[in-house]
């Protein structure tokens, strides 16, 4: 039995902001739900005295002095931009977040 | 009913204990950013201070500024908060162009600092200890201008311009537990609340503090309950409060208005709200909802923190004096009355008397001078009186000369005049104009005999003992001598003269 319902997928999507038609929903449900499973798989060897973690290798404090570095020209940040205005990102307006 | 209805501040106190929550967002003062090495600036032209890091781009590797980390365990220790020693970065999901990310890179159940607490006192003495729930690290949105429609206003906005140079600065939050407790003190506690953490993390020097640059910014959560209660109500959030006074107007409004509406028998709906400083008063902001579902996750791309004892000991000894106390040892020092120190705080002269004083004038004479000309000739010239230029060495050259009788009070206040003006050091001033007060007894006294000569009746009463009528003898020998004449002298003469 998958960890994934149709009706987290919907919430999902509706948080990213993405508008799926229902045979991708169906096709999502099935294909997240694999990928679900198969991550599920690791609590089956992984004890309760193993803490989580996200880092394969036991790095810690990878820390970079205060000093300032490189940054891009304002032509270079909005080179990728859709829309621009007056140096800024053009976006549409958007209601919710605020 | 109308969100506008309010019930009077006192009797909503009668019936309901309010509580409180503040979450504190500290910029720091870095000269980069959390995770990239861009500056940390404000006022620069859009879009200038970005690197790929901060625009999200794919394949960059963000790297934590050791500066940040450290700043925010300052602010942990100041806090009296526990230092974590691990800790580590989640990812917050949101959908929002501030972030060009998608996420806001912050802390989720580990952060750096927590269960601290700090003792507030309100104006009049009274302490209340507030405490800390968590302080963690987190960075900063990029700034939107919404553009079309309604003008500055989301709703009915056509589009948004987006500025991410402030898109990863340097964040503290600082969250309080529930504060109960403080009836109807609550809206001058949250002021002093947040009073206090300007102070503090400015003593520290590891933000600008400036609220009105945004530097530190409030969240008010605000609820009540039924008098004697023990379950909390339904809280709602007033956002970016942004004034020491908007937030205690912001509390004392939001009281009156759930009052209101639990009176009428209605439920407190669970929102955010905004704040209106024009009308002082709040209006609905968004409901929780689905979009409040952030799907925290650690972030993959940076590795924990490990703090070390010798680290925290380390920057635990570069903690500067926590303000309250510096306050308190200062008051006692000077032996200022309660309101006299009160009026000092609240002028922002405590570094400057108290540099007076170690520069070698007793603690009435620097209160005199800085609460004095010092704040008049501020005012008038519409500026801060850290701004005026006057040093704590003049006020020790001005108090010799006074106190050498080479000058009297009144002409001090010129002298310093002339300082402010650029002219020099007091003591050329005196010179270089020829203000030395007469300490010459002829023309002295040749003045004091005029004055006597022209007032017989003001004689007549010192004779027969009045001896504050000396002081109507004053302006006809302070005209005389163009206002330098030594005032103690001039009474040793009348006196003289009169054989008394």
């Amino acid at each position: 039995m998958s960890a994934i319902s149709r009706e987290d997928v919907v919430h999902l999507a509706r948080l990213a902001h993405i508008e799926m038609s229902d045979a991708e929903l169906d096709k999502m449900t099935g294909e997240l739900g694999v990928i679900v499973d198969a991550i599920a798989s690791v609590s089956e060897v992984a004890s309760s005295d193993i803490p989580a973690t996200s880092h394969p290798i036991p790095l810690t404090n990878v820390l970079r002095e205060d000093i300032v570095g490189q940054t891009l020209s304002n032509d270079e940040v909005l080179a990728n931009a859709p829309d621009s205005d007056s140096g800024r990102f053009k976006v549409p307006a958007i209601l919710d977040g605020e | 009913m109308s969100t506008e209805e309010l019930v009077d501040f006192d009797v909503a106190l009668e019936k309901y204990d309010p509580v409180l929550g503040f979450e504190v967002h500290v910029e720091l003062n870095t000269k980069t950013k959390m995770f990239s090495d861009a500056p940390n600036a404000f006022g620069d032209e859009p879009n200038t201070n970005v690197t790929p890091v901060d625009l999200g781009l794919p394949g960059v590797l963000p790297v934590v500024n050791k500066t940040a980390v450290e700043y925010s365990i300052l602010i942990g220790l100041a806090l009296n908060c526990q230092i974590a020693e691990k800790c580590g970065f989640a990812r917050k999901n949101y959908f929002y162009p501030d972030t060009p990310k998608n996420f806001q890179t912050s802390q989720y159940d580990d952060p750096i600092a927590h269960d601290g607490w700090i003792d507030i006192e309100l104006e009049d003495g009274e302490v209340f200890r507030v405490e800390i729930e968590r302080a963690h690290m987190e960075e900063d949105a990029g700034k939107l201008t919404h553009l079309g429609g309604a003008a500055g206003r989301i709703q009915g906005a056509d589009y948004s311009l987006v500025d991410y140079n402030r898109a990863g600065v340097p964040l503290v939050e600082i969250v309080t537990k529930p504060i109960t407790g403080a009836g109807k003190r609550a809206p001058e506690l949250a002021r002093a609340y947040v009073g206090a953490i300007r102070e503090i993390v400015k003593n520290l020097g590891v933000s600008d503090a400036k609220m009105e640059r945004g530097n530190v910014r409030c969240d008010a959560n605000v609820s009540l309950m039924p008098k004697g209660a023990e379950k909390f109500g339904t809280r709602t959030e007033t956002k970016n409060v942004n004034s020491l006074r908007a937030v205690e107007h912001a509390v004392r409004f939001e009281i009156e208005r759930h009052a209101a509406v639990l009176d009428s028998g209605e439920k407190i709906v669970q929102e955010t709200r905004h704040w209106h400083e024009d009308t002082r008063s709040t209006t609905s902001g968004r409901p929780k909802s689905d979009a409040d579902d952030y799907r925290y996750f650690p972030e993959p791309d940076l590795v924990p923190i490990v703090t070390t004892a010798d680290w925290i000991e380390e920057l635990r000894s570069r903690l500067p004096e926590p303000p309250a106390e510096r306050r308190k040892r200062l008051k006692a020092d000077w032996g200022y009355a309660d309101k006299e120190f009160r009026d000092v705080v609240n002028a922002g002269v405590l570094d400057e008397i108290e540099a007076t004083i170690a520069a070698g004038t007793t603690a009435a004479v620097a209160r005199k001078w800085w609460m004095g000309e010092i704040a008049r000739l501020a005012k008038a010239a519409d500026k801060e009186i850290a701004d005026l230029g006057v040093s704590p060495e003049t006020i020790v050259e001005l108090d010799a000369l006074i106190q050498g009788k080479k000058i009297n009070d009144k002409i001090a206040r010129q002298v310093l005049e002339y300082v402010v003006a650029g002219e020099g050091t007091p003591a050329q001033i005196v010179e270089k104009r020829s203000l030395a007060v007469v300490n010459d007894d002829a023309a002295l006294g040749k003045a004091v005999d005029e004055a006597m000569a022209a007032m017989p009746d003001v004689v007549e009463k010192i004779k027969g003992g009045k001896m504050q009528a000396i002081g109507a003898l004053m302006g006809p020998v302070m005209k005389a001598t163009r206002g330098q004449a030594d005032a103690g002298r001039v009474r040793e003469l009348v006196m003289e003269k009169l054989g008394l």
